[in-house]
Protein backbone atom coordinates (compact mmCIF):
# COMPACT_ATOMS: atom_id res chain seq x y z
CA UNK A 1 0.00 0.00 0.00
CA UNK A 2 1.58 3.30 -0.79
CA UNK A 3 -0.54 5.17 1.57
CA UNK A 4 0.02 3.31 4.89
CA UNK A 5 -2.18 5.01 7.63
CA UNK A 6 0.07 4.72 10.87
CA UNK A 7 -2.07 6.97 13.14
CA UNK A 8 -5.12 8.11 14.26
CA UNK A 9 -5.22 11.26 16.95
CA UNK A 10 -8.92 12.84 17.97
CA UNK A 11 -9.07 15.94 20.08
CA UNK A 12 -11.35 16.38 22.80
CA UNK A 13 -10.88 19.72 24.37
CA UNK A 14 -7.20 19.80 23.89
CA UNK A 15 -4.43 21.92 23.99
CA UNK A 16 -2.88 20.29 21.03
CA UNK A 17 -2.35 17.30 19.43
CA UNK A 18 1.45 15.88 19.76
CA UNK A 19 2.17 13.35 17.67
CA UNK A 20 5.65 11.49 18.98
CA UNK A 21 6.21 8.53 17.21
CA UNK A 22 6.03 7.09 13.78
CA UNK A 23 7.76 9.78 12.17
CA UNK A 24 11.08 7.87 10.80
CA UNK A 25 12.93 6.90 7.58
CA UNK A 26 10.45 4.18 6.62
CA UNK A 27 8.40 6.68 4.11
CA UNK A 28 9.75 9.32 1.87
CA UNK A 29 7.17 11.30 2.85
CA UNK A 30 4.23 11.83 5.22
CA UNK A 31 0.53 13.43 5.10
CA UNK A 32 -1.60 14.62 7.42
CA UNK A 33 -5.44 14.89 6.67
CA UNK A 34 -7.49 16.78 9.18
CA UNK A 35 -11.02 17.14 9.49
CA UNK A 36 -12.80 19.22 10.86
CA UNK A 37 -10.86 20.61 13.52
CA UNK A 38 -13.50 22.60 15.75
CA UNK A 39 -11.50 25.64 17.89
CA UNK A 40 -12.85 26.08 20.97
CA UNK A 41 -12.28 30.13 20.72
CA UNK A 42 -13.45 31.92 18.11
CA UNK A 43 -11.30 33.66 15.02
CA UNK A 44 -8.14 31.31 15.85
CA UNK A 45 -5.76 30.09 13.26
CA UNK A 46 -4.84 26.48 13.11
CA UNK A 47 -0.98 25.98 13.26
CA UNK A 48 1.67 22.92 13.44
CA UNK A 49 5.40 23.24 14.39
CA UNK A 50 7.78 20.02 14.40
CA UNK A 51 10.89 18.82 16.95
CA UNK A 52 14.06 17.90 15.80
CA UNK A 53 15.42 14.36 16.79
CA UNK A 54 17.29 14.61 19.84
CA UNK A 55 15.94 18.24 20.48
CA UNK A 56 12.86 19.80 23.17
CA UNK A 57 10.37 21.82 22.17
CA UNK A 58 8.42 22.61 19.43
CA UNK A 59 10.38 25.90 18.51
CA UNK A 60 12.53 24.58 14.63
CA UNK A 61 13.13 27.04 12.42
CA UNK A 62 10.53 27.99 9.41
CA UNK A 63 10.75 30.12 6.40
CA UNK A 64 6.99 29.79 4.72
CA UNK A 65 4.85 31.13 2.60
CA UNK A 66 1.05 31.59 2.52
CA UNK A 67 -1.64 33.07 0.16
CA UNK A 68 -5.26 32.42 0.04
CA UNK A 69 -8.67 33.04 -1.67
CA UNK A 70 -11.57 34.06 0.21
CA UNK A 71 -15.84 34.72 -0.18
CA UNK A 72 -17.96 35.97 2.36
CA UNK A 73 -21.66 34.12 2.30
CA UNK A 74 -23.11 37.08 1.15
CA UNK A 75 -20.96 36.89 -2.46
CA UNK A 76 -19.23 39.99 -1.22
CA UNK A 77 -15.54 40.31 -0.52
CA UNK A 78 -13.84 37.46 -3.20
CA UNK A 79 -10.51 38.19 -2.96
CA UNK A 80 -7.03 35.87 -3.58
CA UNK A 81 -3.97 37.57 -2.26
CA UNK A 82 -0.53 36.73 -0.62
CA UNK A 83 -1.29 36.70 3.30
CA UNK A 84 1.33 38.10 5.46
CA UNK A 85 0.16 37.36 8.25
CA UNK A 86 0.73 34.05 8.24
CA UNK A 87 4.25 33.50 6.75
CA UNK A 88 7.51 33.19 8.57
CA UNK A 89 10.95 34.17 7.71
CA UNK A 90 13.22 32.30 9.96
CA UNK A 91 10.30 32.34 12.79
CA UNK A 92 10.68 29.39 15.66
CA UNK A 93 6.79 30.22 16.16
CA UNK A 94 3.89 27.58 15.23
CA UNK A 95 3.40 27.77 11.50
CA UNK A 96 -0.24 28.46 10.46
CA UNK A 97 -1.64 26.32 8.10
CA UNK A 98 -4.87 25.36 6.76
CA UNK A 99 -6.92 28.40 7.16
CA UNK A 100 -6.55 31.79 8.98
CA UNK A 101 -9.52 33.16 11.73
CA UNK A 102 -11.69 30.07 12.24
CA UNK A 103 -14.75 30.87 13.61
CA UNK A 104 -15.90 28.48 16.71
CA UNK A 105 -19.32 28.10 16.11
CA UNK A 106 -21.10 24.62 16.33
CA UNK A 107 -20.83 24.22 12.21
CA UNK A 108 -17.51 25.57 12.00
CA UNK A 109 -14.04 24.21 11.44
CA UNK A 110 -11.38 23.80 9.18
CA UNK A 111 -9.81 20.68 6.82
CA UNK A 112 -7.36 20.00 4.83
CA UNK A 113 -3.82 18.12 4.13
CA UNK A 114 -0.34 18.59 5.01
CA UNK A 115 2.35 16.81 3.26
CA UNK A 116 6.01 16.47 4.80
CA UNK A 117 8.61 16.01 2.79
CA UNK A 118 11.61 14.08 3.22
CA UNK A 119 11.48 14.47 7.55
CA UNK A 120 14.46 11.99 8.43
CA UNK A 121 16.79 13.39 5.79
CA UNK A 122 20.11 14.78 7.81
CA UNK A 123 21.10 16.30 4.50
CA UNK A 124 18.10 18.47 3.34
CA UNK A 125 16.04 21.39 4.86
CA UNK A 126 12.69 19.88 5.01
CA UNK A 127 9.58 20.89 2.97
CA UNK A 128 6.55 20.85 3.72
CA UNK A 129 3.24 22.21 1.47
CA UNK A 130 -0.33 22.49 3.06
CA UNK A 131 -3.77 23.18 1.39
CA UNK A 132 -7.17 23.61 3.35
CA UNK A 133 -10.46 25.41 4.06
CA UNK A 134 -12.30 26.53 6.33
CA UNK A 135 -14.92 28.81 7.76
CA UNK A 136 -14.02 32.13 8.89
CA UNK A 137 -15.49 33.83 12.17
CA UNK A 138 -17.28 36.65 9.80
CA UNK A 139 -18.86 34.15 7.67
CA UNK A 140 -16.06 33.77 4.65
CA UNK A 141 -14.84 30.40 2.92
CA UNK A 142 -11.24 30.64 3.29
CA UNK A 143 -8.66 28.58 1.01
CA UNK A 144 -5.26 29.12 2.28
CA UNK A 145 -2.20 27.39 0.48
CA UNK A 146 0.76 27.44 3.01
CA UNK A 147 4.63 26.15 1.95
CA UNK A 148 7.83 26.62 2.90
CA UNK A 149 10.98 24.40 4.79
CA UNK A 150 11.81 23.77 7.80
CA UNK A 151 15.37 25.22 8.07
CA UNK A 152 17.57 22.19 10.33
CA UNK A 153 19.28 19.41 8.59
CA UNK A 154 18.34 17.43 12.10
CA UNK A 155 15.71 14.75 11.20
CA UNK A 156 12.50 15.75 12.32
CA UNK A 157 10.83 12.75 14.39
CA UNK A 158 7.98 14.89 16.20
CA UNK A 159 5.00 17.21 15.17
CA UNK A 160 2.61 19.52 17.29
CA UNK A 161 -0.94 20.85 15.81
CA UNK A 162 -2.56 23.41 18.14
CA UNK A 163 -4.92 26.56 17.38
CA UNK A 164 -3.12 29.50 18.49
CA UNK A 165 -5.67 30.37 21.57
CA UNK A 166 -7.38 28.01 22.96
CA UNK A 167 -8.23 24.08 23.13
CA UNK A 168 -8.56 21.92 19.97
CA UNK A 169 -12.31 21.51 20.90
CA UNK A 170 -12.80 18.51 18.70
CA UNK A 171 -11.55 17.11 15.08
CA UNK A 172 -9.27 14.17 14.10
CA UNK A 173 -5.75 13.83 12.33
CA UNK A 174 -4.55 10.91 10.58
CA UNK A 175 -0.92 10.17 10.00
CA UNK A 176 -0.05 8.59 6.28
CA UNK A 177 3.07 7.01 5.08
CA UNK A 178 3.79 7.39 1.43
CA UNK A 179 6.14 4.35 0.73
CA UNK B 1 -15.67 -14.91 -2.64
CA UNK B 2 -12.24 -15.50 -3.80
CA UNK B 3 -9.67 -13.29 -1.56
CA UNK B 4 -6.39 -12.65 -2.89
CA UNK B 5 -6.28 -9.27 -0.62
CA UNK B 6 -4.64 -9.75 2.58
CA UNK B 7 -4.03 -5.89 4.46
CA UNK B 8 -6.20 -2.87 3.96
CA UNK B 9 -3.88 -0.20 5.47
CA UNK B 10 -2.36 -2.68 7.55
CA UNK B 11 -5.33 -3.99 8.83
CA UNK B 12 -5.43 -7.95 8.47
CA UNK B 13 -8.77 -9.01 5.86
CA UNK B 14 -9.70 -11.36 8.62
CA UNK B 15 -9.82 -8.18 10.86
CA UNK B 16 -11.73 -6.27 8.64
CA UNK B 17 -15.23 -6.00 9.17
CA UNK B 18 -16.75 -3.30 6.72
CA UNK B 19 -15.54 -0.84 4.37
CA UNK B 20 -16.96 2.61 4.03
CA UNK B 21 -19.89 1.46 5.66
CA UNK B 22 -20.29 -2.12 3.15
CA UNK B 23 -19.81 -5.22 5.18
CA UNK B 24 -17.33 -7.50 4.06
CA UNK B 25 -19.66 -9.96 3.26
CA UNK B 26 -21.21 -7.93 0.64
CA UNK B 27 -18.35 -6.67 -0.75
CA UNK B 28 -17.21 -8.09 -4.27
CA UNK B 29 -15.09 -5.51 -5.55
CA UNK B 30 -13.46 -2.37 -5.41
CA UNK B 31 -12.76 0.11 -7.78
CA UNK B 32 -15.19 -2.01 -10.57
CA UNK B 33 -12.19 -4.37 -9.47
CA UNK B 34 -13.02 -8.01 -8.36
CA UNK B 35 -11.48 -8.89 -5.07
CA UNK B 36 -9.15 -11.71 -6.60
CA UNK B 37 -7.49 -8.79 -8.81
CA UNK B 38 -8.18 -5.57 -7.05
CA UNK B 39 -4.91 -3.68 -7.12
CA UNK B 40 -4.06 -0.63 -4.26
CA UNK B 41 -5.86 2.54 -4.79
CA UNK B 42 -2.38 4.17 -5.40
CA UNK B 43 0.40 1.66 -6.32
CA UNK B 44 4.15 2.51 -6.46
CA UNK B 45 5.12 1.45 -9.96
CA UNK B 46 8.63 2.51 -10.22
CA UNK B 47 11.34 4.13 -8.48
CA UNK B 48 14.37 6.51 -9.88
CA UNK B 49 16.96 7.95 -7.67
CA UNK B 50 19.60 10.59 -9.37
CA UNK B 51 22.86 10.11 -8.83
CA UNK B 52 25.01 13.01 -11.19
CA UNK B 53 22.21 12.78 -13.46
CA UNK B 54 21.91 14.69 -16.55
CA UNK B 55 17.93 13.30 -16.54
CA UNK B 56 16.09 10.70 -14.58
CA UNK B 57 14.03 9.16 -18.24
CA UNK B 58 10.97 6.82 -17.12
CA UNK B 59 10.48 4.93 -20.04
CA UNK B 60 7.83 2.36 -18.99
CA UNK B 61 5.02 2.04 -16.92
CA UNK B 62 3.08 4.56 -18.10
CA UNK B 63 -0.27 3.03 -20.23
CA UNK B 64 -3.51 2.34 -19.73
CA UNK B 65 -3.49 0.52 -16.79
CA UNK B 66 -4.06 3.14 -14.42
CA UNK B 67 -6.55 6.76 -15.24
CA UNK B 68 -3.82 8.87 -13.49
CA UNK B 69 -0.22 9.06 -12.97
CA UNK B 70 1.57 10.74 -9.93
CA UNK B 71 4.60 11.31 -9.86
CA UNK B 72 6.63 12.36 -5.87
CA UNK B 73 9.86 14.38 -6.85
CA UNK B 74 11.84 14.53 -3.36
CA UNK B 75 14.46 16.29 -2.61
CA UNK B 76 15.77 16.86 -6.06
CA UNK B 77 19.05 18.31 -5.59
CA UNK B 78 21.21 20.61 -8.53
CA UNK B 79 24.12 20.24 -9.36
CA UNK B 80 24.15 23.95 -10.75
CA UNK B 81 23.02 26.48 -8.41
CA UNK B 82 19.53 28.86 -9.45
CA UNK B 83 17.71 26.48 -11.65
CA UNK B 84 14.21 25.26 -12.78
CA UNK B 85 13.53 21.37 -12.14
CA UNK B 86 11.70 20.39 -15.61
CA UNK B 87 9.60 17.76 -17.51
CA UNK B 88 8.86 16.76 -20.98
CA UNK B 89 6.92 13.90 -22.00
CA UNK B 90 7.23 11.30 -25.33
CA UNK B 91 4.13 10.47 -27.53
CA UNK B 92 4.05 6.56 -28.18
CA UNK B 93 5.54 6.27 -31.43
CA UNK B 94 7.48 9.59 -31.60
CA UNK B 95 10.63 10.30 -30.68
CA UNK B 96 12.29 12.79 -28.48
CA UNK B 97 10.97 14.52 -25.55
CA UNK B 98 9.65 17.44 -26.98
CA UNK B 99 5.25 17.15 -27.23
CA UNK B 100 3.66 20.72 -27.28
CA UNK B 101 2.15 22.37 -23.92
CA UNK B 102 0.09 24.99 -22.97
CA UNK B 103 1.09 26.01 -19.33
CA UNK B 104 0.26 28.05 -16.21
CA UNK B 105 2.42 29.17 -13.85
CA UNK B 106 2.32 30.84 -10.42
CA UNK B 107 4.17 31.07 -7.88
CA UNK B 108 4.39 32.52 -3.77
CA UNK B 109 7.50 33.48 -2.62
CA UNK B 110 8.76 34.66 0.83
CA UNK B 111 12.73 35.08 2.03
CA UNK B 112 15.01 34.16 4.99
CA UNK B 113 15.20 37.89 5.79
CA UNK B 114 11.84 38.75 5.69
CA UNK B 115 12.03 41.18 2.96
CA UNK B 116 10.11 40.27 0.28
CA UNK B 117 7.12 38.56 -0.35
CA UNK B 118 5.11 37.37 -3.55
CA UNK B 119 1.86 35.91 -5.37
CA UNK B 120 2.60 36.34 -8.81
CA UNK B 121 1.76 34.73 -12.09
CA UNK B 122 5.59 33.58 -13.90
CA UNK B 123 5.02 34.46 -17.79
CA UNK B 124 9.02 33.44 -17.68
CA UNK B 125 7.98 29.58 -16.58
CA UNK B 126 4.97 29.50 -18.81
CA UNK B 127 4.81 28.21 -22.51
CA UNK B 128 2.02 28.51 -24.99
CA UNK B 129 2.39 25.95 -27.69
CA UNK B 130 5.61 24.97 -26.58
CA UNK B 131 7.94 22.44 -26.96
CA UNK B 132 10.65 22.53 -24.64
CA UNK B 133 10.41 21.19 -20.81
CA UNK B 134 8.24 22.62 -18.52
CA UNK B 135 9.29 24.26 -15.46
CA UNK B 136 8.05 22.51 -12.47
CA UNK B 137 10.29 23.76 -9.74
CA UNK B 138 11.68 27.40 -9.41
CA UNK B 139 15.51 28.45 -9.29
CA UNK B 140 16.93 25.75 -6.99
CA UNK B 141 19.79 26.31 -4.86
CA UNK B 142 22.29 23.86 -4.89
CA UNK B 143 23.70 24.28 -1.39
CA UNK B 144 24.23 21.20 0.37
CA UNK B 145 20.73 21.77 2.37
CA UNK B 146 19.05 22.79 -0.70
CA UNK B 147 16.63 20.84 -2.76
CA UNK B 148 12.90 20.88 -3.99
CA UNK B 149 10.06 18.59 -3.68
CA UNK B 150 6.81 18.08 -4.71
CA UNK B 151 4.25 15.92 -7.01
CA UNK B 152 3.20 16.21 -10.71
CA UNK B 153 -0.40 14.25 -11.78
CA UNK B 154 -0.42 13.49 -15.24
CA UNK B 155 -3.92 12.33 -16.20
CA UNK B 156 -4.82 9.59 -18.94
CA UNK B 157 -2.06 9.24 -20.73
CA UNK B 158 -2.92 6.79 -22.67
CA UNK B 159 -6.37 8.41 -23.89
CA UNK B 160 -5.82 8.59 -27.77
CA UNK B 161 -8.78 11.07 -27.34
CA UNK B 162 -8.16 14.10 -25.47
CA UNK B 163 -5.43 16.16 -25.01
CA UNK B 164 -3.04 15.62 -21.39
CA UNK B 165 -3.84 17.35 -18.95
CA UNK B 166 -1.33 18.04 -15.98
CA UNK B 167 -0.93 19.80 -12.85
CA UNK B 168 2.34 20.15 -10.30
CA UNK B 169 2.95 21.95 -6.86
CA UNK B 170 6.09 21.82 -5.84
CA UNK B 171 7.96 24.22 -2.55
CA UNK B 172 11.58 24.96 -3.29
CA UNK B 173 14.68 26.65 -1.16
CA UNK B 174 15.51 28.57 -3.80
CA UNK B 175 18.87 29.85 -4.56
CA UNK B 176 18.34 33.29 -2.72
CA UNK B 177 17.24 31.89 0.23
CA UNK B 178 14.05 31.67 -0.18
CA UNK B 179 10.97 29.36 0.30
CA UNK B 180 8.91 29.30 -2.92
CA UNK B 181 5.63 27.55 -2.97
CA UNK B 182 5.30 26.73 -7.28
CA UNK B 183 1.95 26.00 -9.13
CA UNK B 184 2.17 24.90 -12.40
CA UNK B 185 -1.02 23.26 -14.58
CA UNK B 186 -1.78 23.28 -18.26
CA UNK B 187 -2.16 20.28 -20.82
CA UNK B 188 -0.01 18.39 -23.31
CA UNK B 189 -1.69 19.13 -26.94
CA UNK B 190 -1.30 15.67 -28.28
CA UNK B 191 -4.13 13.27 -28.91
CA UNK B 192 -1.49 10.63 -29.28
CA UNK B 193 -1.02 8.30 -25.92
CA UNK B 194 2.07 9.30 -23.54
CA UNK B 195 3.93 6.48 -22.57
CA UNK B 196 7.33 8.18 -21.77
CA UNK B 197 8.44 11.02 -19.34
CA UNK B 198 11.52 12.86 -18.69
CA UNK B 199 12.63 14.70 -15.97
CA UNK B 200 15.66 17.06 -15.65
CA UNK B 201 17.43 20.08 -14.54
CA UNK B 202 17.64 23.73 -16.80
CA UNK B 203 21.10 23.02 -16.72
CA UNK B 204 23.64 20.52 -15.16
CA UNK B 205 23.12 17.87 -13.70
CA UNK B 206 20.25 16.17 -10.75
CA UNK B 207 22.94 15.96 -8.17
CA UNK B 208 20.75 14.09 -6.26
CA UNK B 209 16.99 13.01 -5.39
CA UNK B 210 14.19 10.32 -6.24
CA UNK B 211 11.09 10.52 -7.76
CA UNK B 212 8.53 7.49 -7.14
CA UNK B 213 6.23 6.93 -10.14
CA UNK B 214 2.42 5.50 -8.81
CA UNK B 215 -0.84 4.74 -10.26
CA UNK B 216 -3.99 5.89 -9.25
CA UNK B 217 -6.37 2.96 -9.35
CA UNK B 218 -9.12 2.91 -12.85
CA UNK B 219 -12.37 3.98 -12.13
Amino acid sequence: MALTLISTHTASADSSIDITSGITSTYDSYEFHMVNMHPANNNVNFTFQVNADGQSGFNETITSTSFRAYLKEDGTGGTLGYDGGADQAEGTAYQRILSTGTGSDNDQCVSGVMTLFAPASTTYVKHFTAVGNGTDHGEYEVTSYMGGYINVTAAIDEISFKFDSGNIDAGTIKMFGVS
Amino acid sequence: MANAVEKFNNVAIASTEAINGITDANLQALNGLEFTGVPDAHTLISTHTASASSSLDITSGIDSTYDVYEFRFVNMHPATNGVDFFFQVNAAGASGFNETMTTTVFRAAHDEADSATTLTYQTSDDQAQGTGYQSIGNYGGNDNDQAVSGVLTLYAPSSTTYVKHFTARATDHMAHDQAGDFFVAGYINTTSAIDEISFKMEAGNIDAGTIKMYGIATS
